[in-house]
């Protein structure tokens, strides 16, 4: 169960990726985020960001053109 | 005082590609992510770009303000154009005052198309080329006496319709050198949406699922009543049908055969290893029995070196036997080897595309569009 839910379906770039930030921020290290998002494009971009971060991407997919990404804070 | 604030301003597709055309220099901050930035990226003779990933921005554009050119003028560019305002918003804040973004961003800059004139027939009449330069495809149009034909048409088929019309000339042909697999072909469209005669050569057609004209030597293509006649040149070794054009005896419009600084690739059909003796038989003997004072206009163009003076793509047959590596592989090991081995990436998506443009599927115009991102990839270049 993820700590906190971030809702970016609707949004496009950059603004999921702002909000995840924002998201991952009030975080502490080792608790996990969730994203949701409809944006093709800003998916590419949140896992480039994820890996450049020192988060980590635990789980990832896609249902019905909603992508969810589950993060844990590093 | 106060001061006015500096107004956030977007640069169209068509003002950055005079730019281009013009060689004046521009900074440009590409803001997607590192993949898509060396995958495929705005290019130009006096273009300087770096990429720093929108996401790596959220905190402030101070690791940008650094490597940004005291006084030049900044484009900022990513795939939409949302990303690409929230940056330039932020580096106007901190006082740059030069700073723009580009309108519709890379998807834009994919679709947008330059007509350039290159040059007069002799009965009257013109010939145009049309630069889509965010990919590197060209198309053509012939106009005489009230007629236009056009030659490898691309997607946006308005844009044609449109150039036709403000010169007075009703589209009478639209003729494909091959089946693209690079990118969607609007010449069946716009033969549908104008009652044109759509051409394809019947080699590349086997699978095609719709009616169309056979592209064939003896077929006999005139446009306006003054015989611009176009003259088909069987030309295989990019696709087994592969069909070169030759207008008014001066023009020859070589599809996806020959470029300016490279040559075709043989293997988007998944048959390489055949058609490489057709390429090689093409290019080394049945082009070297035209005229070398023919002027070659490809379907393609893969570097900005290959943008002449005012962005023409154009070059005398004779210099390219001079000057193009791929005219000037002497043995037949050597040369199939360099057209077979170590190609580049295909074209995105060029599986669907192919099926696209032989009438099996029909997907729609946001789905069209995401399958041609991305540069064209049709050529074997020596580097």
């Amino acid at each position: 169960m993820a700590d906190l839910i971030v809702d970016a379906k609707g949004l496009a770039c950059p603004m999921p990726i702002v909000k995840a930030k924002k998201g991952m921020d009030s975080l502490q290290t080792g608790q996990l985020m969730k994203l949701q998002t409809t944006d093709k494009g800003s998916m590419k971009d949140f896992q480039a960001w994820v890996n450049q971060s020192k988060h980590e991407l635990v789980e990832s997919h896609e249902v019905n053109g909603v992508f969810t990404f589950i993060v844990k804070k590093g | 005082m106060s001061t006015n604030p500096v107004q956030l301003r977007g640069m169209t597709a068509a003002e950055l590609t005079k730019k281009i055309f013009a060689n004046e220099p521009l900074f440009i901050l590409d803001v997607r992510n590192e993949k898509d930035f060396n995958d495929w990226k705005i290019e130009g003779n006096q273009i300087q770009a770096i990429n720093i990933p929108y996401f790596e921005l959220l905190d402030g554009v101070d690791s940008v303000l650094e490597k940004m050119p005291g006084n030049q003028e900044v484009l900022v560019v990513c795939s939409k154009e949302g990303s690409s305002k929230f940056v330039a918003e932020q580096l106007i804040e901190q006082k740059r005052s030069d700073v723009s973004y580009l309108v519709g961003g890379m998807k834009s800059w994919s679709e947008h198309l330059e007509p350039v004139k290159i040059g007069d027939l002799k009965d009257g009449g013109s010939i145009y080329q049309f630069v889509r330069i965010g990919k590197g495809c060209l198309s053509y149009m012939v106009i005489s006496d009230g007629e236009a034909a056009i030659i490898d048409t691309l997607r946006m088929t308005e844009v044609f319709e449109n150039f036709a019309k403000e010169n007075n000339a009703v589209i009478k042909h639209t003729l494909d050198t091959h089946l693209h697999a690079d990118h969607i072909s609007g010449g069946r469209r716009l033969a549908e949406l104008t009652g044109a005669s759509y051409w394809l050569p019947p080699k590349d057609a086997d699978e095609v699922v719709f009616d169309y004209h056979k592209l064939e030597e003896n077929a006999d293509i005139t446009v306006g009543n003054t015989k611009i006649n176009i003259q088909p040149v069987y030309s295989p070794g990019h696709t087994i049908g592969s069909t070169s054009l030759i207008v008014d005896d001066k023009y020859l419009l070589s599809g996806d055969i020959l470029f300016i600084q490279s040559i075709g690739r043989p293997d988007l059909a998944g048959k390489a290893e055949d058609w490489v003796g057709d390429l090689r038989n093409t290019l080394y003997s049945r082009y070297k029995q035209l005229s070398e004072d023919l002027i070659v206009l490809p379907a393609h163009f893969g570097k900005s070196t290959e943008l002449g003076g005012g962005g023409k793509v154009a070059a005398r047959l004779g210099d390219l036997y001079r000057e193009n590596f791929g005219l000037n592989i002497q043995d037949d090991t050597e040369f199939r080897k360099t057209v077979t081995e170590n190609l580049p990436s295909q074209p995105n998506a060029y599986q669907e595309i192919r099926q696209t443009n032989m009438g099996k599927i029909t997907p729609s115009n946001e789905e069209q569009r995401e399958m041609e991102i991305g540069p064209n990839r049709c050529a074997v270049h020596d580097n």
